[in-house]
């Protein structure tokens, strides 16, 4: 590619470059950056769905209220029915997560915008939210009982040790799949979209093809979405109750 | 075109491509997962709703799998 100037230039990773906002100075961690700014963006969307949707809170909701109602009754039902009865007291902090995740998938789908949980560094810090909390609830709620969730009761004896190796090395992945499993969706989708709008620039008229295609991947895209910030939801749900009743 | 970089580049490049074959192993498992949940759901439809959740958590811990080939690919591209 390099070699022909004229012809396909695809950079698709482009886009996931953290910049300062203003001018080009070094990137420190104060630094006002696109993925501050649009975190901030994340955070303000999440208040006008839920806050201003619900501002009127009248007995017949209009669009706006039914839609911040169904999402808070939609997380409420997954950490009641996944979780247990006794997880919904953590339930504030799995909606802010959903809701976050949801609100940052989403923007990112729009063109020339940032997708923050696309970079490793945004997902690790949620995940390993979940895992550390996760695991000190455990501590503090069965003391060492918790390390039951290790030693399986129901296997054979002979079996027990070697599956508690393995479901202590499968706890301890447990942020490394949580977070890459959501920023991998995304970044994948988006490079996905670059590379298809690459197309449509050096196809001239042919590029209706690329087009439409771009425009299903966006639709799919917009599905992932939502289905990744559910899957971090639920699984956060499933640490939770593994937490809570760690017998098997 | 001229080939540049070195052997190790070449090296990074081809396992990076390689490990990402085990993408196709999380794609059948992802695939099995949703298949059975679809055959189980049209067998007792009533059932199906209240499984769901279950279908999301089959289909997160085989994709892990596929995450860790991934992880390697990029392990291999950026971190070595």
């Amino acid at each position: 590619m390099a070699t022909e100037e004229s012809g396909l230039q695809i950079h698709p990773m482009d886009q996931f470059t953290v910049k300062p906002l203003f001018g080009d100075g070094p990137l420190m961690w104060y630094t006002p950056s696109n993925a501050t700014l649009w975190m901030f963006f994340a955070v303000l969307s999440a208040v006008a769905f839920l806050v201003l949707g619900t501002r009127h809170r009248s007995v017949v909701p209009g669009r706006a209220q039914m839609a911040a109602e169904m999402a808070y009754l939609f997380v409420r039902n997954m950490v009641e029915n996944v979780a247990g009865k006794d997880a919904l007291k953590f339930f504030p902090y799995i909606m802010t997560v959903f809701i976050f995740i949801a609100m940052a998938n989403i923007l990112g789908l729009i063109p020339t915008s940032f997708t923050t949980t696309s970079h490793i560094a945004v997902t690790a810090v949620l995940a390993l939210t979940v895992f550390i909390s996760v695991t000190v609830i455990g501590f503090v709620k069965h003391g060492l009982g918790f390390l039951g969730l290790f030693w399986i009761s129901s296997a054979p004896l002979p079996l027990r040790p070697v599956l508690a190796v393995i479901e202590l090395m499968s706890y301890f992945v447990r942020p490394v799949s949580h977070s890459i499993r959501l920023a991998g969706n995304m970044m994948a989708g988006h490079a996905m979209i670059k590379v298809f709008a690459a197309f449509a620039g050096v196809l001239g008229l042919g590029a209706f093809v690329p087009i439409v295609a771009i425009s299903a991947v966006y639709a799919l895209e917009l599905l992932v979405a939502c289905i990744q910030a559910y899957v971090f939801t639920i699984l956060t749900c499933v640490y939770l109750r593994d937490a809570l009743h760690p017998s098997h | 075109m001229a080939i540049e970089g070195d052997i190790t580049t070449m090296g990074q490049m081809i396992g990076a491509g390689l490990a990402c074959t085990g993408m196709g192993g999380a794609a059948i498992g992802v695939g099995h997962v949703a298949g059975n949940y679809l055959s189980g759901a049209l067998r007792n439809p009533s059932a199906a709703a209240s499984q769901t959740a279950m279908l999301f958590i089959g289909i997160a811990f085989a994709e892990a799998f596929g995450i860790f080939s991934f992880l390697v690919a990029l392990l291999l591209m950026f971190a070595l």
